[in-house]
């Protein structure tokens, strides 16, 4: 270890650092200050600060050739600057949507803040990864922490069953991808994902890539593996639900990313057709059983579902085509899903997370920008004009038509048809002029400038995404 | 001197054990045990197969090493989550924790 | 000719203004600000007007790219819009109409406490409107496709208290989006085929790209069609339109009759180049141009709901459009939704004053005899009424006897058959919903010459909308004079397309751009002309005179039994109609509420009817057991393992 490697993961550094701040702040505190409002607060600026050093030294490195440090196990290049940065914004973002509600349900606010940090400290280093063993560290650190989140509020029972739900599926998938690990490595003598390329056709591979697809689609939330998604989704804490909601597709994609277009381009037949019958699936299941929800929480879920399906589309097609529009859905999928939760992050009834769709009858009257915020947000998840959520989406299905996958592409436009209802009927209650008595709306500057910049992503991402796209096409330059 | 397939057999077996536990045990504990053996499987084919199939560096084993460290750290935060999870749900068996479905 | 984008930018501005502020403002700034951008987009649509006219006839085509939107690898669309004869055109033909029917909305909406919010969404859905109109490539007429159709969605379910009002909405939106499917897919394939969507663009390369007849080319007007029959609700997904009545009169004036609903057409004849090159496609728009309007116009004359004949109305309307353009008459397909524009427009306007003065009333077999009570509005729809039946010499005389004469030369002697017929019907209903309205006494309209059918007697006899003495009074100036405006258009708005020498002002300010390689061999003389004109004209005054002598004068009175019967119930087409028609109406209608109850309603128990058992397992497979969440994992596990040992 070096210091050009220390200084390869300074952004993960530096979260790791905010963290360890984070945690100690609240180790500071004693007696009467334990109960004091100002606790909140202070953890989200030191996390806040922590993820905007993160983004600082990810801007002063000059966006030139591919670094590589500890040996060959991280990767420095483009595709690791755009995860980053969605990690990061997703990070920034779940911050500073979070304190309202931290503050009113007396959440452990360091644990919070040091928990999320370290969480997107492991998708960053997924999205780095050049080593099946530093993908391995990164789903775990990426995991971690999420569980512990799940269960964060310690006396609801709701969040305690999501929490050991999350963590057992969760050690269960992981189990998979260890054991996939040590097959792939059996059958190709390296952990080296750029030396994959050459390894091998033998059975053994092909199991242990199986078990690949495993570890990382129950992060992304994969049917068959999506099963956790709505009850912990539902049952978490509503902060945590919304950032899980976005880091763990992150960090699982830019796995998946690292793993099959680049690594195993030679096999890209068979695990582009497997991973077409996947998207397919999840796709169809999650668009049709987000349609029957009635609670906002549960509805997101499988909402997640549906898009880690339509990206999975980007995978499964490949190619610089593929990759770009994975990478540039990420970045539209943090602004548009946490924009999403911050409203309902606003929210409460009753002592209660207002999260029944009828809770957001009348929004529009008590707080008309929330209300915008939210219609943007789900107008951009079902895909519609001009927001990010179209642009994205003409990127996935762009590239699926370019590697001649018709029915994929297909299947992608009828489903997102079938999403616009349920996303429109949530926006419309938000527009409607209703009243929902019991839920009182909590207006909070911090998070107001968070929501701000998720919905100003949403429609920057739709109606000007020269600069982005220009982004990710440069940063998959190297899959030519 | 057994060779690498009996070690794979042996690997195959324990994780198929693992499996079986977590997909028949109630109780939340027994389910990490099970996570547990399946880890151990991995470990074991990493080791076996640094030996057999890339006896020339050492990375199988490292990454053995990483894994027990892993499973340390998995096991941690799973005990703790149970715990938590006994508090307030007073079982740890997960055919009772069943508040959240469909 | 930049100053165009300001032409959708005003109403946009007064969506964000109005959307923001609105609440805290009185209604008279929140109606100031929302006519005064529309009135402003219509202004500046004049300007850019006079700036094309001062070119040559054959440089009267801009393309103003705002920026690069869409810019990687072989995905290219930028963000513009094309300013030509054809685009701007439409532009003052909304932003004109557009202007009138919000101020007319200011009276009729004076006692609605969301006025803030209508004229928000009203000022969105110019602004949409008016962005689709002048978008200069699919990708960014697709944003107004899209817009258009969230502001028609909004605005129908305004009153979303009513739960007819929310449902219809909801309906609206779901079936458009069915025809939206294909249109997005049409702009894969064109993106596919040309590599590009600009119009200019594509419209030069299709000649070499899309061989005539090939598959390619049929593919992608087939499927741009589904997305105009969705849109402008032509058969078989014309069944949101008659719902969407639920919404406030004026939207659907602007909306349902004279703007959203004949975007299909624009973009057909926008499109025209890539319908030149597959006949197929084009005949079957025809065809279904044809079918449409016959079939429409007989629902309509069944039709007891006064909105709802005008909804009926313009859904055969709109099948004479794509009738004309299906034979290749682009010009006359634009004249034609012109003229549509201002009578459907003026007699949506008169029924909504007609609502405005009995409280909300729209069933005609509980109106009648207004025509002295409200001289203005019964004016009004006379007017709509005469042009709407093609009665010379309101503009839909001139429009629709280009499109029956077009019809007629192309040599779809069978489709000009049935649009003449059309015509006829289209006489009759507008004529019966006249004297039931406006002519006849109360109550008359349900009971027949000889006695009333049996059972309508006791709804008519317990009418609420209009008691005897009660106040009833054209509606304030503020209304009155859009009316009169339209009025005025309708009785002019022949001359645009007809003129001593055809072809007209229209065709002649559209030719440069449409006149290339049009189907339509123009060999007819002046005196084949003057027969089919007169053909029509017949037709409607048959029409006209049939329900005057039925329903007014009861005149024909023979003394045997037989007629007498017959006449009584009113030559049977009623009862015909209500068999041949309506039930087949309503079947679809209810099938399509079945696909309402079951997808759309989206309950549980709605979720598993739709999809069979499917849902049943979906609910077996999230039984919240952990137990059973892993043991579905593993069989991926082993689905995954078997397909790589397999492959």
């Amino acid at each position: 270890m070096t210091w050009a490697d220390l200084s390869l993961i300074a952004p993960e550094l530096a979260l790791a650092a905010a963290a360890c701040a984070a945690l100690l702040q609240d180790a500071w505190a004693t007696g009467p200050a334990l109960e004091s409002r100002s606790r909140g607060p202070a953890a989200a600026w030191i996390a806040l600060g922590g993820v905007c050093a993160a983004l600082l030294l990810l801007g002063v490195r000059p966006a030139g050739a591919a670094q590589v440090g500890f040996a060959g196990m991280y990767v420095r290049d483009g595709i690791t600057r755009v995860v980053d940065l969605a990690a990061l914004a997703a990070a920034g973002l779940g911050v500073m949507l979070s304190p309202p509600y931290l503050e009113r349900f007396r959440l452990p606010a360091g644990e919070y803040h040091a928990l999320l940090l370290l969480s997107t400290a492991g998708a960053m280093l997924m999205g780095a990864s050049r080593n099946l063993v530093l993908l391995f560290l990164g789903l775990e650190m990426l995991s971690f922490p999420l569980y512990v989140l799940a269960a964060l509020a310690r006396r609801s029972r709701r969040s305690q069953e999501a929490g050991l739900k999350y963590l057992l599926l969760g050690a269960f998938a992981t189990a998979f991808f260890v054991y996939g690990v040590a097959l792939v490595y059996g059958a190709s003598g390296t952990a080296d994902l750029s030396r994959l390329g050459r390894a091998p056709d033998v059975p053994l591979l092909h199991a242990g890539v199986a078990f690949l697809v495993i570890g990382l689609g129950f992060e992304a939330a994969l049917v068959p593996f999506h099963a956790w998604a709505p009850d912990v989704y539902e049952g978490a804490p509503m902060p945590a639900t919304a950032f899980m909601s976005v880091i763990a597709k992150v960090g699982a994609f830019a796995g998946l990313l690292r793993l099959f277009p680049q690594a195993l381009p030679q096999l890209a037949p068979a695990w582009g057709q497997m991973l077409a019958a996947i998207a397919v699936a999840t796709m169809i299941l999650g668009n049709l059983a987000a349609l029957a929800q009635s609670n906002v929480k549960r509805l997101l879920a499988y909402s997640g579902v549906a898009h880690a399906g339509y990206i999975l589309i980007g995978i499964a097609s490949g190619g610089p085509a593929g990759s770009s529009a994975v990478l540039y859905y990420l970045l539209v999928y943090v602004a548009m899903n946490l924009g999403a939760f911050g409203v309902l992050l606003l929210l409460e009834r009753r002592g209660e997370e207002a999260d029944r769709v009828e809770d957001l009858a009348g929004l529009l009257g008590r707080a008309p920008w929330a209300a915008v915020v939210l219609a943007a947000c789900m107008v951009s998840l079902a895909g519609l004009p001009p927001t990010a959520g179209f642009i994205a989406k003409l990127y996935l299905f762009r590239a699926a038509l370019q590697d001649h996958r018709v029915a994929l592409a297909l299947v992608g436009a009828l489903t997102s048809v079938v999403s616009v209802y349920y996303y429109l009927r949530v926006a419309s209650v938000a527009l409607s002029a209703g009243a929902a008595d019991a839920v009182a709306v909590r207006h909070s500057r911090f998070a107001g400038v968070g929501l701000a910049l998720a919905a100003a992503g949403v429609l920057w991402l739709g109606i000007v995404p020269g600069a982005i796209t220009a982004l990710v096409q440069q940063a998959v330059q190297a899959l030519r | 001197m057994p060779a690498l397939t009996h070690y794979l057999v042996l690997s195959a077996l324990l994780f198929c054990l693992g499996l079986f536990a977590v997909v028949t045990r109630r109780n939340g504990v027994a389910i990490l045990m099970g996570i547990e053996l399946m880890l151990n499987a991995a470990n074991v084919n990493l080791v076996a197969f640094n030996k057999f199939a890339a006896p020339g560096a050492m990375q199988g084993q490292v990454f053995a090493l990483i894994v027990i460290t892993l499973a340390a750290c998995e096991a941690a935060v799973g005990l703790a989550l149970v715990l938590a999870a006994y508090r307030s749900l007073e079982t740890v068996y997960v055919d009772e924790i069943n508040v959240m479905k469909w | 000719m930049r100053a165009a984008i300001l032409i959708p930018l005003f109403p946009l501005a007064g969506w964000v203004v109005n959307g923001l502020l609105g609440d805290r403002w009185g209604r008279r700034a929140v109606a100031w600000v929302a006519c005064g951008t529309v009135v402003a987009a219509f202004a500046v649509s004049l300007a850019v007007l006079a700036r094309l006219l001062a070119l040559p006839p054959g440089a009267r085509s801009a393309a103003v790219v705002l920026y690069e939107w869409i810019g990687t690898g072989s995905v290219r669309a930028p963000l513009g819009l094309l300013v030509d004869p054809l685009s701007v055109a439409l532009a003052l033909v909304v932003s004109g109409v557009g202007a009138l029917i919000h101020i007319y909305s200011v009276g009729y909406m004076a006692g609605d406490e969301h006025i803030a919010r209508y004229f928000a969404y009203l000022n969105l859905f110019m602004a949409s409107m008016l962005w689709l109109v002048l978008a200069g490539n699919l990708v960014a007429m697709f944003i107004g496709w899209e817009g258009v159709g969230l502001c028609s969605y909004l605005l129908i379910a305004f009153w979303f208290t009513r739960p007819p009002a929310a449902a219809a909405g909801v309906k609206a939106f779901l079936v458009t989006r069915l025809g939206d499917v294909g249109f997005l897919l049409g702009i894969f394939l064109a993106f596919a085929v040309f590599g590009t969507t600009d119009f200019t663009a594509m419209a030069r390369a299709a000649g070499s790209r899309l061989p005539l007849g090939g598959p390619a080319a049929t593919a992608l007007a087939l499927l741009l069609f589904l997305g105009a029959t969705g849109k402008s609700a032509q058969l078989p997904l014309y069944v949101w339109l008659p719902d969407a009545m639920e919404g406030p009169t004026p939207v659907s004036a602007l909306i349902h009759a004279a703007t959203m609903v004949t975007a299909g057409v624009y973009m057909i004849v926008r499109m025209h180049a890539v319908y030149l090159r597959a006949p197929l496609a084009l005949d079957v728009v025809a065809i279904v141009g044809a079918a449409t309007a016959i079939f429409a116009a007989a629902a309509a004359l069944a039709e007891p709901d006064l909105k709802r004949v005008l909804a009926y109305s313009t859904i055969s309307q709109l099948g004479y459009m794509f009738l004309g353009v299906g034979v290749g008459a682009w010009s006359d397909g634009i004249f034609h939704l012109t003229s549509h524009a201002f009578f459907k427009a003026l007699l949506f306007l008169a029924a909504g004053a007609v609502m405005h003065a009995l409280g909300g009333e729209t069933d005609m077999r509980r109106m009648g005899g207004l025509a002295g009570r409200l001289p203005a509005t019964a004016g009004a729809f006379a007017v709509g009424a005469l042009a709407l039946a093609g009665i010379w010499p309101f503009a839909g005389f001139f429009s629709k006897e280009a499109i029956l004469s077009d019809a007629f030369r192309a040599g779809r002697v069978w489709l000009w058959a049935v649009a003449l017929a059309a015509a006829g019907l289209t006489a009759l209903y507008i004529a019966r919903a006249f004297a039931l309205v406006f002519v006849l006494p109360p109550g008359e309209g349900s009971a027949g010459p000889a006695g009333c059918r049996e059972g309508d007697a006791p709804r008519a006899a317990g009418h609420r909308g209009l008691a005897p003495g009660a106040e009833v009074a054209d509606p304030p100036p503020v209304m009155r004079w859009p009316m009169g405006a339209l009025a005025l258009l309708t009785l002019l708005g022949g001359a645009l397309g007809w003129s001593a020498a055809r072809p007209g002002v229209l065709a002649r300010w559209l030719g440069p751009l449409l006149a290339p390689g049009a189907l339509r061999s123009s060999e007819g003389t002046h005196g084949s002309e003057a027969a089919l004109a007169a053909a029509g004209l017949a037709v409607a005054v048959a029409g006209i005179v049939l329900v005057w002598l039925v329903y007014v004068r009861r005149a024909l009175r023979v003394r045997s039994q037989a007629v007498q019967t017959v006449l009584a119930h009113r030559f049977y087409v009623e009862d015909f109609y209500a068999a041949a028609v309506v039930a087949p109406v309503r079947a679809v209608a209810r099938w399509a509420g079945g696909f309402d109850r079951a997808v759309i309603d989206g309950a549980v128990v709605g979720l598993a009817r739709a999809i069979g058992g499917g849902g049943a397992v979906l609910r077996r497979l999230q039984s919240g057991y952990l137990r059973h969440y892993a043991a579905l994992a593993l069989v991926g596990v082993l689905a995954l393992l078997a397909y790589w040992m397999w492959r």
